[in-house]
C-alpha cells in the first residue's frame, strides 16, 4: 500500500511501498503494451508543470495519464503567469482551482515539489527537482532491473558519472540500498557530493575496477555546463577516464546490463556502440517509465489500485 | 518617574541579591531591602536583573525595505528580547555611506524611542567593495562601528587599507569574513545533509579563507578586526590561534550556531537558510568551546527580518536570514547556561558589557550613578517559540516552535518601562 497524497521522493518510501508500486506497474505495463486505453483515471485531470526543460518526461507522463483516460493540462511556464513573475505557491492554488488531481512537478530547484505539495489539494508528482530526487525516473529504473534479474536484493549496481549534480543518482541510491541491492558510485571527486558514502554506497574513482562483478552499469548525464564551472578539465579526458566502454565493461558479470536515464552524450558517457549493443535497455527504460507512471498515477488518484 | 525592582537577584561581575531603585534615568541605589517610594516596583523575587543587552549586528531594513522591518519594529522586538542598545548594519537602501545617512538612522532609532539605535557605516562606498566610505565623517555623525555585513570585501588590497585607514581613526572594522568565489551560489552546508537534500553547498572553507585573510592583514597592520558571526570550527581555532599571538581580533557567533545544525534544512525550512549557514554537530561543540574558553567574545543576534512572501519561496530562491532579537537570551540562557558550559556572568559579559566595549558605548554595570538600561529575566518561564507572535515584523524565525526556557520579564531603557 501507498497511503500517500503525493510522490515527492523516494528517500521518505518504504521497500515495501516501493515494491508496491513496481508490482502495479507489471499489470499497468501490460494493458500499454497491449495499446489499451485504462479509465482508472476517467474524469481527472493531470497537470504538467514543468520548470525546466524535458520533452522525454513529460511526454512520458502525459502518455502515461491518458493510458489511464485522464485529461491533461501542459502548462508551458515559459509563455503562463510564471513568467510574470507567480510564485510556485500561487501557480499551484490556480491549478488546484481548475480542478487538477494531479500536478506533475519539474523545477531546477530542490525541495520545489514539497513547498507544492504543502500549499495544494492535488496529488503532487515530483517530476525531478533540482539535485534532490527524480523518484519515477528511479522506479523505472528499478522496474527495469526487477525484469532482467527478477529481483534487487544482492544485485550489484554501479552508477558512473555526476553523483554531485544527479537526482536520479540520489533516488536510486536510496531505493536501491531499502530494496537490498549493492551500490557503487564512481566520479572524479569534484563530481561526487560531500559525504555520499553515509547514503549507503561504495565510492570509487576508478571505473574499471568499480565495474567488476557488476550486474548493473548506469551512465549519468553530465551537463557539459560542468566543465566551464572548473570541474573537470575537458570533455575529451573525462570520456578518456570515466565512459563506459566495452573494454571496461568486460569484468562485469556475464548478462549485465547497461542503463542511462537519457539523452545519452554518446562517447562521453557510454561508448556510442555499448548505447546500442546487446547488453543496452536504454529503450526499454523508456517504455518502462510509461508504466510506472500509470502505476504510481493510478496508486495516488485512481482508487482502483 | 521612579522605578524599585525587588528582591531580584544581580548578575553583574558576581551575584548577589539586592533590590534596584532608578530615579531620572539612572541607578539610584542599590541594596538590601531598599526602603523608598517609586512610582513603579517590579518584582523581581526569583529572577534575574541584568544590565541591558547590546546586540553589535542587527538588520533594521530602514530604509528601503520597510516591508521586512523598520527601525520602529526592530528596536521595539529588541527591547521585547532584552536588548538595550542595538547597532544596525548598513545593507539598507541606500546604504548607510554617508554621514547624512547615519544621522538618519540615529533619528529614527531617537524617535522609535524604544531601544538605543546605533548605526553601523559601511567600510566601502556602496557597500561595492571598491572604495572606502567616509569613516571619520561618519563616526562624526555616530557610527559605531564599519561592516560591509552581507557582502564580504573580495579584494584584499582594498581590505587591508580599510583595517590601517580604520586604525587612524580607532574605529572598529566588523567584518564578514567569505570568499565568495568559494561558497559560489550554494544555499547550505557543504556536507551530508545538503547532500541527501541535494541542495548546493557552502564549503566552510569559504568561510576560514575570509577570516585567515583578515587575520593576517590586521596582524600585519597591528589593526583591530572584529569578525561577524564565526560558525565553524576551523574559524575559532585560527581566531583561538591568532589571539595566542597577540593579534588584535575580537569575534562573535549568533544563538543559531550553537543550538542549532544543518538538519534544520533536511526539510527545506526557509528559515533555517542562513548566511554563513547552520554547520554540524562538531561545529556547534566546538563553538559552545570558544565560547567558553573566551575565543569568542560576543554573541549577537545577526537578526535578519524577511517578509513571508520572500521566504514562501523555492529553497534555493529564499533570502538568507532568521530573525533573532525577541528569542536570543532565551536560546543562549537554554543551550548555554541551563547545559552548566557557561555562566550567567559570562554570558551578561558576553551579550551586554563585551559588545558595549568593542562598540566605544556605555558599559551598563548594576551600580548607583549608572544609566538604568536593565532587564529583568526569569529563568523558571518556559514558553514555546511561536513566529506568528514575534513583534518583529520579520516572522522568519528558525526557533519557531522550539521550547525555550527562561523570558525576558521587563527591559528598561533609560529609566523608563519600554516592555
Amino acid at each position: 500500500m501507498l497511503r500517500k497524497k503525493d510522490l515527492l521522493g523516494l528517500k521518505d518510501l518504504t521497500a515495501e511501498e516501493i515494491e508496491y508500486v513496481l508490482d502495479h506497474a507489471v499489470e499497468m505495463k501490460e494493458a500499454l503494451l497491449s495499446r489499451q486505453t485504462l479509465d482508472n483515471l476517467r474524469g481527472k485531470c493531470v497537470s504538467t508543470l514543468f520548470y525546466e526543460n524535458s520533452t522525454r518526461t513529460q511526454n512520458s507522463f502525459l502518455t502515461a495519464a491518458e493510458s489511464l483516460g485522464a485529461r491533461t493540462l501542459t502548462i508551458n511556464v515559459a509563455t503562463s503567469s510564471v513568467k510574470k513573475g507567480e510564485s510556485l505557491v500561487d501557480t499551484g492554488k490556480t491549478l488546484d482551482a481548475l480542478m487538477t488531481d494531479v500536478i506533475v512537478i519539474r523545477h531546477s530547484m530542490a525541495g520545489a515539489p514539497q513547498l507544492l505539495a504543502k500549499h495544494v489539494k492535488s496529488a503532487v508528482i515530483n517530476a525531478g527537482d533540482g539535485m534532490n530526487e527524480h523518484p519515477t525516473q528511479s522506479l523505472l529504473d528499478l522496474f527495469t532491473m526487477r525484469e532482467k534479474f527478477g529481483t534487487l536484493k544482492d544485485l550489484k549496481v554501479v552508477l558512473v558519472g555526476d553523483i554531485k549534480h544527479s537526482r536520479v543518482a540520489r533516488s536510486n541510491l536510496w531505493a536501491l540500498g531499502k530494496l537490498g541491492a549493492e551500490t557503487v558510485v564512481v566520479a572524479p571527486h569534484t563530481l561526487l557530493p560531500k559525504g555520499v558514502e553515509e547514503l549507503g554506497c561504495e565510492v570509487s574513482t576508478d571505473v574499471e575496477s568499480a565495474i567488476a562483478g557488476a550486474n548493473v552499469v548506469m551512465g549519468l548525464r553530465l551537463q557539459l555546463e560542468r566543465q566551464k564551472a572548473g570541474l573537470f578539465p575537458s570533455t575529451s579526458e573525462y570520456a578518456e577516464l570515466f565512459a563506459i566502454t566495452r573494454d571496461k565493461l568486460e569484468s562485469a558479470c556475464p548478462g549485465a546490463i547497461v542503463m542511462h536515464p537519457g539523452p545519452v552524450n554518446r562517447g562521453i558517457e557510454i561508448g556510442s556502440g555499448l548505447v546500442d549493443g546487446a547488453s543496452s535497455v536504454i529503450e526499454e527504460q523508456v517504455t518502462n517509465g510509461v508504466a510506472v507512471r500509470m502505476a504510481v498515477m493510478d496508486i495516488l488518484v485512481g482508487g482502483n489500485a | 518617574m521612579s522605578i524599585l525592582i525587588k528582591n531580584g537577584k544581580i548578575i553583574d561581575g558576581n551575584e548577589f541579591n539586592a533590590d534596584v531603585y532608578i530615579e531620572n534615568g539612572r541607578i539610584n541605589k542599590v541594596g538590601e531591602n531598599l526602603n523608598v517610594i517609586a512610582d513603579e516596583v517590579i518584582d523581581a523575587r526569583g529572577k534575574f536583573i541584568l544590565p541591558g543587552l547590546v546586540d553589535m549586528h542587527c538588520h533594521l531594513r530602514e530604509p528601503g525595505f520597510e516591508n521586512k522591518e523598520t527601525i520602529a519594529s526592530g528596536s521595539y522586538a529588541a527591547v521585547c528580547g532584552g536588548y538595550t542598545s542595538i547597532a544596525c548594519m548598513p545593507n539598507t537602501n541606500p546604504v548607510i555611506d554617508s554621514p547624512a545617512m547615519a544621522r538618519y538612522v540615529a533619528m529614527r532609532g531617537r524617535e522609535a524611542d524604544y531601544a538605543r539605535v546605533y548605526p553601523i557605516g559601511c567600510i566601502t562606498k556602496g557597500q561595492k567593495g571598491e572604495e572606502l566610505a567616509e569613516m571619520g565623517k561618519m563616526k562624526e555623525a555616530g557610527i559605531v562601528a564599519v561592516s560591509d555585513d552581507g557582502r564580504p570585501v573580495m579584494n584584499s588590497g582594498i581590505m587591508r587599507n580599510a583595517l590601517e585607514y580604520a586604525k587612524t581613526l580607532n574605529i572598529l572594522i566588523v567584518d564578514h569574513a567569505e570568499d565568495s568565489t568559494v561558497s559560489g551560489d550554494g544555499v547550505v552546508n557543504e556536507g551530508v545533509n545538503a547532500t541527501i537534500a541535494g541542495l548546493r553547498g557552502i564549503n566552510r572553507a569559504a568561510e576560514e579563507i575570509g577570516t585567515a585573510r583578515d587575520i593576517v592583514l590586521a596582524e600585519s597592520l597591528d589593526a583591530r578586526l572584529h569578525v561577524c558571526h564565526v560558525s565553524t570550527a576551523g574559524s575559532v581555532q585560527l581566531i583561538r590561534e591568532a589571539k595566542a599571538r597577540g593579534v588584535k581580533v575580537t569575534c562573535e557567533t549568533c544563538p543559531h550556531y550553537f543550538s542549532a545544525t544543518d538538519e534544520e534544512i533536511l526539510s527545506y525550512n526557509t528559515n533555517a537558510k542562513i548566511n554563513p549557514p547552520l554547520r554540524e554537530p562538531s561545529d556547534v561543540e566546538a563553538i559552545i568551546e570558544g565560547l567558553k574558553d573566551g575565543t569568542i567574545d560576543v554573541i549577537a543576534t545577526d537578526h535578519a527580518p524577511h517578509t513571508m512572501g520572500e521566504k514562501n519561496r523555492e529553497f534555493d530562491l529564499a533570502p538568507f536570514g532568521s530573525v533573532g532579537l525577541e528569542t536570543a537570551l532565551s536560546v543562549a540562557y537554554t543551550y548555554l547556561v541551563e547545559t552548566g558550559d557557561i555562566d550567567m556572568v559570562s554570558l551578561v559579559s558576553l551579550m551586554s558589557q563585551t559588545p558595549a566595549k568593542l562598540l566605544g558605548l556605555p558599559v551598563v554595570r548594576v551600580k548607583p550613578g549608572m544609566m538604568a538600561d536593565l532587564v529583568v529575566f526569569d529563568p523558571d518561564a518556559e514558553w514555546t517559540v511561536k513566529a506568528s507572535e514575534l513583534k518583529s515584523k520579520g516572522k522568519n524565525c528558525v526557533f519557531d516552535g522550539w521550547h525555550l526556557k527562561g523570558k525576558v520579564q521587563n527591559t528598561v531603557v533609560g529609566g523608563v518601562i519600554k516592555y
